[in-house]
């Protein structure tokens, strides 16, 4: 196992109450790792919607979730927060009082004072289509990433989708393959225009297929698939023969192993008091959309609130011998000096 | 005869269409709906299962996916071309396939069928 990193704080999730968290504990002195599945900062902001409008955020009529992000990036740049992307946090063990040991999927470990978790609807997954006993082919001959290209030398392939995903992957492996065929429901790809034309280049190179329809069913054994069963818009169906799929159908959120990490949850919500948003683990956190209490509104200025009164609190466990007095960052010297303003 | 009319609006309760959603598994549940909002805030509101809107409404993940029942397919109309690209990341997607949060509610959809898919995510 890697050496720990170490840190006041590690926050999960770089959405934007993740993001403003790291401000109000920067504020008080507190340092901050942030670890996302997404390859980006920004959560829901830069996932789901970075072009859309947001108007409910206090003192900006309107804003994009990619606008937002970039804001608050800006904003907390003087605390020097750490990034840490496309990881999921797996495990979180009390070791100390409080003292957390985090690890995650790609096996990096932390050690934290204050845990907080901002991990709004759970973890960006990708997205399994319903396929009857798809769950049987998985991470053996369905893929819903590509880590190692070379896997899938010599193989034939079957990707599906429409988008930059399975447009990239389609022509990066294209060379790979012995055999790749590119399946979408219809003849009109969102993908980049670039890659639409470089794909239908290859197309009629004759180096590789293009097929329109959606998988019904697979044929294969023990986790091995040899053909997708294909269905036409018309309603008839015919067979791609494949040793490797493939889907390329977008993220969508799931809670993950949040539910492992022994806090109290409230359906797929973590409860927490509402003075300072603790779990009923002392020392871990929760704010944002993940969270639950009496009255809660799943918008981003309560998480903003939340994230304040996190920090107060979390104060507590990083600096127990400190007093902490409040101060406002129009006035304070002290707090403009760690603005970098003063 | 003559038709006496009053003299200032009886009701201020703004125009109410039927919606009716009938899950995978043939269950109906209908619901009273505003004009002007949309086919999943309806959903989202009345605790219609088979309709997830991880969005919120923003025409972003395609987890609100409905089937227009025959009927009301031309009166619903199409799918915008920023839709279809979304309806990419929906499954089994039909001709009458449709993202319920871009439907609003008009007084000529009153009494709308849309059927929901077994999975939307």
């Amino acid at each position: 196992m890697s050496e720990a990193i170490k840190t006041d704080v590690l926050i999960i999730g770089a959405g934007p109450c993740g993001l403003f968290a790291v401000f109000e504990l920067g504020l008080l002195d507190m340092k901050a790792h942030l670890i996302d599945i997404l390859d980006k900062p920004g959560g829901q902001c830069a996932e789901l919607y970075p072009e859309k409008p947001i108007y409910d955020i206090p003192g900006l009529p309107m804003v994009t979730g990619d606008g937002l992000t970039k804001a608050l990036l800006e904003q907390i740049k003087p605390f020097g927060p750490v990034f840490h992307y496309q990881e999921m946090v797996q495990t979180i063990e009390k070791v100390g009082d409080p003292l957390f040991r985090v690890t995650t999927d790609q096996n990096k470990v932390f050690e934290a004072k204050v845990v907080v978790i901002a991990a709004g609807g759970g973890s960006f997954q990708p997205k399994r289509p319903p396929i009857p006993g798809i769950e049987a082919y998985e991470e053996k001959s369905v893929h819903y990433a590509v880590r190692k290209m070379d896997i899938f030398r010599g193989k034939r392939l079957l990707i599906a989708g429409g988008g930059d995903s399975a447009l990239d992957w389609t022509l990066n492996l294209a060379p790979v393959a012995s055999e790749l065929t590119l399946l979408h429901r219809r003849d009109d790809f969102r993908a980049a225009p670039d890659s639409v034309n470089k794909m239908k280049a290859l197309v009629a190179a004759g180096k590789i297929n293009l097929a329109i329809g959606q998988v019904t069913s697979l044929d294969g054994a023990e986790g091995q698939v040899s053909a997708a069963v294909v269905k036409r818009n018309d309603g008839s169906v015919f067979s791609i023969a494949c040793d490797a799929i493939l889907p390329f159908f977008g993220l969508t959120m799931k809670l993950g192993p949040v539910a492992d990490w022994g806090l109290t949850l409230k359906g797929d919500l973590i409860e927490v008091e509402t003075a300072s948003f603790e779990t009923n683990v002392p020392g871990i956190f929760a704010i944002g959309d993940i969270n639950t209490y009496p009255g809660k509104l799943k918008l981003i200025l309560c998480g903003f609130h939340e994230g304040a009164l996190m920090a107060q609190k979390a104060h507590r466990y990083v600096y127990p011998d400190k007093k902490l007095t409040f101060q406002y960052t129009t006035s304070s010297t002290s707090l403009q000096k760690k603005l970098g303003v003063s | 005869m003559s038709v006496v009319r009053p003299a200032f609006p009886v009701s201020r309760t703004p125009f109410m269409a039927k919606i009716t959603y009938i899950d995978f598994e043939g269950q109906s549940r209908s619901v009273d709906a505003e004009n002007g909002s949309t086919v999943m805030e309806n959903a989202i509101k009345n605790g219609i299962p088979g309709i997830e809107a991880e969005c919120g409404g923003a025409c972003a993940c395609a987890t609100c996916h409905v089937y227009i029942d025959e009927a009301w397919r031309e009166k619903v109309g199409g799918p915008s071309p920023m839709e279809e690209d979304m309806l990419d990341f929906g499954f089994d997607v039909r001709p009458n396939s449709r993202l319920s949060c871009q439907i609003k509610v008009t007084d000529e959809l009153d009494g709308l069928v849309v059927r929901t898919p077994e999975r939307q995510a």
